[in-house]
């Protein structure tokens, strides 16, 4: 099905399944331990061995030699696989970095070879016994050194902008110039990157935890070198991802050369230490931003650059995308800028673009509003755009950002707030609060979907859709149930095999739109082949309660497959309405915070969040992912950072007591309002992404409290209580 | 991890000898930090001896005032006891600032007292670090120090200790009773037992080979109002960026130890008796030594701040 015209009126309008509150359908199996896992699969034929990784000790240089000798003869050891034996070995599409060192080491702790054994316990031993030497060489391990050395993007990543930026803001009569920054961050989820691998002949089987089955799917064939239809990815339960399970990473290319070495299927987790500097993460952001206003608060111009660092070959942060939409503006400018680093692989993570961003963008927008002595939201409403500033004949699908500020200002006792900060105290803290806008982009991606009437009338989806803890099962089933007018228990889906039709997979929060819109474009597929197959003829179908009626025709929908099941598989394709009209996803968040006035600490009292993301397919789950995603938020605002010893090249705090994200005691009471909304322009389901939309801006959120607070603006993330310690003022 | 050999002790002079006479051997009890340890080859002991079995789990009134609190009480136990609560409430308070419940319900107080630093290059085994591998240099100076020590420092290790528990201990005066393996036994004071990293930084406290804890003893209870203030980046489950344990009188006078900012549990009697004169002398005297690094010269304000903010909680309470 194509998606080239705005939606019309369909089934999915009902709203008698989609919309409606529903607790995860694979929560039970979750709850009970028996959804399995990526290491968990007990289906896998063979006697399963354990496979341990190796990571490299030094960031950039060569192994000169490696010794396996002493491994190789260690207890229960069954194969060792470093370079020098894995065979001949390509590189995936989506990897910057080779996911096997060797000869060269291209980061830290970059896979240099896996151990094999019959214990878990014996593979870690064996693997402490590889003797690597190392030639090591110098690397660019500092963003700002190497800031000036840094490159203009290209592509989607060129500089963008619209009249004479640097003339307006010359000429503006109120002005801020002021630059942030944003640390390296780790996706830090629950599961760590975990496979079983397992062979049969020249065919790999791998049970992973991938957000993007298709991509890995090709690139794992790509770097083994193999015809991708010898490839299966099973990837059913995920423990989280925030991105960084978009890729192949090495979990899944050591338990396949360990598996194919040891002949034998191999289960392999990435350890906690190795997580940070083998895998990708979100790299650091320096970000200067410009503001030119007329005394009367409009923005005259607006400028937005950003400075980060990758690998030869990597890309930019795109720091600097929502600066192109968010407010109106005639004037304006942004431009990124890439620098080479030996650092560990950057890469997306939660929002990328975006949540830092908004981390910059929104701070300067109350400093701004301040400067004009104008209310935050007063400012953000007074700038709103409903037109792409850049291309001013390209509208919005749907933007309520106004109704988000304006809402979240009623709902959150806005007008409490003094606006001359440091002014409330409470006992020994100082009491704040801060807005923010919440901006992402929507996405589209083709995603497709096979459906099954059964003989007893339920219905079965199957997709190589990923439910990241998500809840994806859940709306891809209210889908399903909606199109095809049966109950929820009815309805069996199937995720994540790359055996199942292609799908948008998860990422970018385009997962939820995309592959429900998948299903529907199946189902109304399937709804077709029904009505053929019960010979009603046309005329409008109406399938509810079981039953399927045209006209005063009726039946019940297990009678058109009495002859045996019907299986349709079709898929949904975004024509140009992207193109037309901007798709956006909007939001206010409101904090309040205490800061500590001895000691810095700063504790999130209150959170809100009003959200306007198109029609909401599931309140229950889309809240989870908003309340997840402030929780995140305020992790990047106050506490995370991977911390780069600019000597040895690496992030030096590794494990999850180091690379500290909030505890329940840091989150208190979130609220989450979504507004009622449906854009007709983004797809059938009129619904958009929301995940991500709940980060954006919670962390500017944060620091403008905090300055609310305590008079003192601070621009590095995270904000840490050294930061503004000595500033706070005297105490006894 | 390496393959080690395990044994139950059967009695604590037994198990003492049995350290004393077995290259590599360690003890073990709740092992919250040690397992992590060797499993990251940090800690490579060829033989436990496990010393679960040994009682030492009781809490027992000293005759003429004080508690006696066996090594092996945990930690959970510890900050529950109603007699703690009541009159050595920094006690608890510092307990329940530490960990997580799970952790609490199985480390030991002695355990707690031998737990290894948390500095990160002590963590990492492709890093030089003197504490792990002795003469190997230390990668945290002049690296990432931000949670490291200002105060008694070497150029060797610039380690902190990482015990919420034993800095209360410390503004307790509470001493540490010890097995040998010849069976004598001794107490050590707590001021005593942890070292400063010298050139010796591998070495964490004053016990020699085979020594063991058998309990650590309270004396009678320190009049005043008793203070836990743990200061670190998020609300909980985090090692402190600074800690002070308080107890301080009506009058103003009393004791302060701090945490988080040495290789040891950090309290001078000098900085105690400045106490009346506010936290700027107390600070002064305790950091007149400091050798803070860039990233974690705060500690230092942050710690004068604290100190504030507890003799202020106390002139209220």
């Amino acid at each position: 099905m194509k998606f080239d015209t705005p939606a019309g009126t369909n089934p999915i309008d009902r709203m008698t399944v989609v919309g409606k509150p529903t607790p995860r359908i694979d929560g039970p199996l979750k709850v009970s331990g028996q959804a399995p896992y990526a290491y968990e699969h007990q289906d896998v034929p063979g006697k399963m061995a354990y496979g341990y990784i190796l990571g490299s000790a030094v960031a950039k240089g060569t192994i000169r030699s490696i010794d396996t000798a002493r491994a190789e003869r260690a207890a229960g050891v069954v194969a060792v696989v470093t370079h020098r034996n894995a065979g001949k070995l390509g590189k995936g599409r989506m990897n910057t970095a080779h996911l096997l060192a060797g000869p060269q080491v291209e980061h830290y702790h970059q896979a240099v070879a896996v151990v094999v054994a019959e214990t878990f316990e014996q593979a870690r031993a064996a693997a402490a016994l590889i003797d690597v030497d190392y030639a090591r060489d110098a690397g660019r391990f500092d963003l700002v050194a190497a800031k000036p050395d840094a490159k203009e993007g290209t592509g989607s990543d060129a500089p963008s902008g619209a009249g004479d930026f640097e003339g307006a803001f010359a000429g503006a009569p109120v002005q801020i110039d002021e630059t942030y920054t944003t640390p390296d961050q780790s996706h830090a989820m629950m599961e760590p990157h975990a496979t079983i691998a397992a062979w049969e002949g020249g065919k790999l089987t791998v049970w992973t935890a991938n957000q993007m089955i298709n991509w890995g799917l090709k690139d794992l064939a790509a770097t083994l070198q193999l015809p991708v239809e010898n490839v299966r990815l099973i990837s059913p339960y995920i423990g989280g991802g925030f991105g960084g399970k978009l890729f192949l990473r090495a979990d899944v290319l050591m338990a396949a050369l360990g598996a194919r070495a040891a002949k034998r299927p191999v289960k392999l987790a990435l350890q906690r230490p190795l997580m940070a500097n083998n895998t990708t993460h979100r790299p650091a952001t320096i970000q200067r931003i410009r503001l030119g206003c007329a005394r009367d608060g409009k923005i005259t111009a607006i400028g937005h650059e950003s400075w980060s660092g990758d690998l030869e070959g990597g890309g930019p942060e795109a720091a600097t995308q929502q600066t192109k939409l968010l407010y109106a503006g005639a004037n304006r400018m942004t431009a990124l800028r890439l620098a080479v680093l030996d650092l560990p692989e950057a890469n997306a993570m939660r929002a990328p673009g975006e949540a830092p961003g908004m981390m910059a963008l929104e701070i300067a927008i109350d400093e701004m509003a301040e400067k004009l002595g104008m209310d935050p939201v007063a400012f953000r409403v007074l700038n709103d755009t409903q037109v792409d500033p850049e291309n001013p004949e390209r509208p919005f699908s749907q933007r309520n950002l106004v109704r988000c500020m304006e809402e979240g200002a009623q709902r959150f006792g806005w007008n409490r707030r003094k606006a001359k900060p440091g002014q409330v105290r409470d006992g020994r803290w100082l009491v704040g609060m801060g807005v923010a806008a919440a901006f992402r982009n929507n996405l589209n991606q083709k995603s497709g979907a096979r459906v099954r009437l059964s003989t007893s009338g339920e219905v079965s989806v199957e997709t190589d859709m990923t439910d990241i803890g998500t809840g994806t099962y859940t709306i891809i089933a209210q889908t399903a149930a909606e199109m095809m007018g049966v109950p929820l228990a009815k309805v069996n889906v199937k995720l994540g095999d790359s055996s199942a039709p292609v799908s948008a997979g998860s990422g970018g929060q385009w997962g939820a739109n995309s592959s429900t819109s998948g299903v529907y474009a199946a189902c109304v597929k399937l709804r077709e082949a029904v009505v053929a197959k019960l010979g009603f003829g046309p005329g409008e179908a109406v399938f509810e309660g079981g039953q399927v009626r045209v006209g005063n025709r009726t039946a019940d929908i297990a009678s058109a497959a009495r002859g045996g099941e019907i299986v349709v598989e079709d898929s949904i394709e975004f024509g140009d309405l992207a193109k037309k009209f901007q798709q956006s996803t909007f939001g206010a968040h409101f904090v309040e915070v205490a800061v500590d006035r001895y000691t810095g600490e700063t504790r999130v009292r209150r959170m809100l969040a009003v959200c306007a993301a198109g029609r909401i397919l599931n309140p229950t789950s889309a809240r989870s992912q908003v309340i997840g995603a402030m929780t995140m938020g305020v992790g990047g605002a106050l506490m995370e950072e991977l911390a780069v010893d600019k000597r040895f090249g690496f992030f030096v705090n590794h494990d999850l007591a180091g690379y500290e994200v909030p505890v329940h005691a840091d989150i208190p009471h979130q609220d989450v309002v979504f507004l009622d909304e449906a854009d007709d322009k983004v797809s059938p389901m009129k619904a958009k992404g929301v995940g991500e939309l709940g980060l954006c801006g919670v962390g500017a959120a944060v620091a403008n409290a905090i300055y609310n607070a305590t008079g003192v603006r601070i621009r590095e993330y995270p904000i840490t209580l050294d930061k503004h310690l000595d500033r706070l003022g005297e105490v006894a | 991890m390496r393959p080690f050999t395990y044994e139950r002790a059967t009695s604590a002079q037994d198990a003492a000898a049995k350290a004393a006479s077995m290259p590599g051997a360690r003890f073990i009890a709740g092992g919250t930090n040690l397992l992590d340890l060797m499993k990251l080859e940090i800690e490579t002991p060829t033989h436990l001896i496990d010393v679960n079995g040994l009682g030492m789990d009781k809490i027992e009134e000293i005759d003429g005032g004080g508690l006696r609190i066996g090594a092996l009480v945990r930690n959970t136990d510890l900050a529950a006891d109603k007699r703690v609560r009541e009159d050595y409430a920094v006690l608890t308070r510092a307990l329940v600032a530490g960990a997580s419940g799970q952790l609490r319900n199985k480390a030991t107080t002695a355990g707690n007292l031998l737990q290894r630093t948390r500095c990160p290059y002590f963590y990492d085994v492709n890093m030089p670090c003197n504490k792990r591998k002795p003469g190997s240099g230390c990668a945290a100076i002049g690296g990432f120090s931000r949670q490291l020590a200002v105060v008694g420092t070497s150029e060797a290790c610039i380690a902190t200790h990482p015990s919420d528990m034993a800095v209360a201990m410390r503004v307790l005066d509470a001493s540490v009773e010890t097995i040998r393996p010849d069976g004598t036994t001794r107490a050590i004071s707590i001021a005593e037992f942890h070292r400063l990293p010298g050139d010796t930084p591998h070495r964490d406290t004053v016990l020699d080979k085979g020594e063991m804890i058998i309990s650590v003893a309270l004396p009678r209870q320190r009049g005043g109002t008793h203070i836990y203030r743990k200061v670190r980046d998020r609300a909980s489950y985090a090692f402190a960026l600074v800690s002070v344990a308080a107890v301080i009188g009506r009058d103003g006078r009393g004791a302060v130890a701090l945490g988080g900012v040495a290789h040891k549990p950090w309290r001078e009697a000098e900085a105690d008796a400045l106490l009346p004169k506010g936290a700027g002398p107390v600070a002064d005297r305790l950091f007149a030594e400091a050798a803070p690094r860039e990233d974690n010269a705060f500690k230092i304000t942050l710690a004068k701040r604290t100190i504030a903010s507890v003799i202020a909680e106390a002139r209220e309470a």
